[in-house]
């Protein structure tokens, strides 16, 4: 039983900058509910006080000394970029947020 | 609620304080001083050419793995520990999701269900030297964002056509230490907004983990304000005034929301939760985005960084690392030097108390480290655009002047002009005085015969002094330095006119 509305598809839409036209929101929120559906399952193997894995590997503390390493150029650094000026990235004016 | 309501006039502050009581609450964001970013090792610097102090992992590229600067948590955990916080035994970085072009990664690297340092407080002194205690509720890692430059007439995202971008900034490490709300400050909230951010920036630069610029946005703020009537003790609805980033910004903005607040709550008007944008040139705020959809952040582990696990051990090897707490240090040092309350907020507010008590150390008296250090230093610097500690004057130079004003060898302002050549490279102090022959004209025959030549010019003035008013004396010492071309110690100048007047002085 999927758990994703149509409505939460479209408020993720909205979070993620993304249109999606109405047909593709059925489809988004009926994909997305059978994903949430199968990972679903994998609660009931478990029981409450087992806690959330959130890393599967035993490591902790994996820190870097603080020295400085290599670093890209300006041209190789917008070198896949779609639009650059004076060395920077220019990207289409975002609204609503600042 | 509405529009007409929420244009209502604000309030005075007198009058928003008769109906309301004020809760407050901050979030500073600390940017770290380490050599490189907080997960690449790329450097952390300010001012470089755009996009060269970036790597793959600033850049968010497909595949790279970022791993924790050592420094940086090391940073987090002394801050923790000087902001009497409980230290976590085990945290772990979190993904803060949102789309905007500052992070390249369409997520910033943070922490949010286990921050490294919970549950402590600062205590910090108003200008009378009251001391308020604050809440910390938090102080978590995360990272910098990227710069966006707006393009367009005005130079803010309103008309803007298009941005450019500098990931440099992008990844340097930063520390976000959040209050719990902040009650019963009353009419010295503002005061107390103030006082607390200049806390944290004293205390960070104290540990030396931030330059605390704020001008370089290495200290920035945002500002929690609600009013609730007084009272009462249900929070009202709240504001978040965002990068409010100089000391009075911040009071000044504490003061408008205030006021702004009670002008809509008095108008039987309601208070939108939103962020508002301060304006300096105006002293205002005005309404940014709301608080709604666009805070859903939807933050889940981040499962690229492993989490960090504190043992007594490291603590205890970190807390002895901790620098006196700024507060009983300024007790300390005001005590020492004697100097008045006032004077001693001057040094505080110039932030010149390191250089003094280097100085002082070094053997200086604490008088002349401060007039010196306040006076001339000061103005040299302000007139060069640099702070006083970039001209280079070692407390030996400091000294050494001072030696000759007190051998009488040079006055006072003819310092200020060895100081000046000083600076501007001629070598020290008693060099100076000796190359350009600036020693104080002592030999009586050459000073007397120039204060003859002043009371010879000026008979009114004469009158006056041996009428009994001293004081005029001063109108004869211009003249005479004139003469000696600003060698005559003034001291000395006084005693010629008395004597020759046979005046006792």
């Amino acid at each position: 039983m999927s758990e994703i509305s149509r409505a939460d598809v479209e408020h993720l839409a909205k979070l993620a900058h993304l249109s999606l036209t109405e047909e593709e929101l059925d489809r988004m929120a009926s994909e997305l509910g059978v994903i949430v559906d199968s990972v679903k399952t994998v609660s009931e193997a478990v029981s409450d006080d087992v806690p959330a894995t959130s890393h599967p590997l035993p490591l902790t503390n994996v820190l870097r000394d603080d020295v400085v390493g290599h670093t890209f150029t300006a041209e190789q650094a917008l070198h896949n970029a779609p639009d650059s000026e004076d060395g920077r990235f220019r990207v289409p004016a975002i609204l609503d947020e600042e | 609620m509405t529009d007409t309501t929420a244009e209502a006039r604000p309030l005075s502050f007198e009058e928003t304080l008769e109906t309301f009581d004020p809760v407050l609450g901050f979030e500073v964001h600390v940017e770290l001083n380490t050599a490189t970013k907080m997960f690449s090792s790329a450097p952390n610097a300010f001012g470089d050419e755009p996009n060269t102090n970036v790597n793959e992992v600033d850049l968010g590229l497909p595949g790279v793995l970022p791993v924790a600067n050592r420094t940086a948590v090391e940073s987090a955990i002394r801050l923790g520990l000087a902001l009497n916080c409980t230290i976590a035994e085990h945290c772990r970085f979190a993904r803060k999701q949102y789309f905007y072009p500052d992070t390249p990664k369409n997520f910033q690297t943070s922490q949010y269900d286990e921050p490294i340092a919970s549950d402590g407080w600062i205590d910090v002194e108003l200008d009378d030297g009251e001391v308020f205690r604050v809440e910390i509720e938090r102080a978590h890692m995360e990272e910098d964002a990227g710069k966006l430059t707006h393009q367009g007439s005005s130079g803010r995202i309103q008309g803007a056509e298009s941005s450019l971008v500098d990931y440099n900034r992008a990844g340097v490490p930063l520390i976000e230490i959040v209050t719990k709300p902040i009650v019963g400050a009353g009419e010295r909230a503002p005061e107390l907004a103030r006082a607390y951010v200049s806390a944290i920036r004293d205390l960070v630069r104290a540990l030396d983990i931030s330059d605390a610029r704020m001008e370089r946005g290495n200290v920035r703020c945002d500002a929690n304000v609600s009013l609730m009537p007084k009272g009462a003790s249900t929070f009202g609805t709240r504001t978040e005034t965002k990068n409010v980033n100089s000391m009075r910004a911040v009071e000044h903005a504490v003061t408008y929301e205030m006021r702004r607040h009670a002008g809509v709550l008095s108008a039987g008007g309601s208070i939108t939760q939103e962020t508002r944008h301060w304006h300096e040139d105006t002293r205002t705020t005005t309404s940014g985005r709301p608080k709604s959809d666009a805070d859903d952040y939807r933050y889940f582990p981040e499962p690229d960084l492993v989490p960090v696990v504190t043992d007594a051990a490291w603590i205890e090897r970190l807390r002895a690392t901790l620098p006196e707490p700024p507060a009983e240090r300024r007790r300390r040092l005001r005590e020492a030097w004697g100097y008045s309350d006032q004077e001693f907020r001057d040094v505080v507010a110039a932030g010149l108390l390191d250089q003094i008590e280097e100085t002082v150390d070094s053997g200086a008296s604490p008088a002349a480290a401060r007039k010196w250090w306040m006076g001339e230093i000061s103005r040299l610097a302000n007139q060069r655009d640099l702070e006083p500690a970039a001209l280079g004057v070692e407390p030996a130079t400091i000294i050494e002047l001072d030696g000759l004003i007190r051998e009488e060898r040079i006055n006072d302002k003819i310092a200020r002009q060895v100081l000046e050549l000083h600076v501007d490279g001629e070598g020290a102090p008693t060099q100076i005085v000796e190359d350009r022959g600036l020693e104080v004209v002592s030999d009586d025959g050459a000073l007397t015969a120039a204060v003859e030549k002043a009371m010879a010019e000026n008979p009114d003035v004469v009158e006056k002094v041996a009428g009994g008013k001293l004081k005029a004396i001063g109108a004869l010492i211009g003249p005479v330095m004139k003469e000696t071309k600003g060698q005559a110690d003034a001291g000395k100048v006084r005693e010629i006119v008395l004597a020759k007047l046979g005046i006792e002085g």
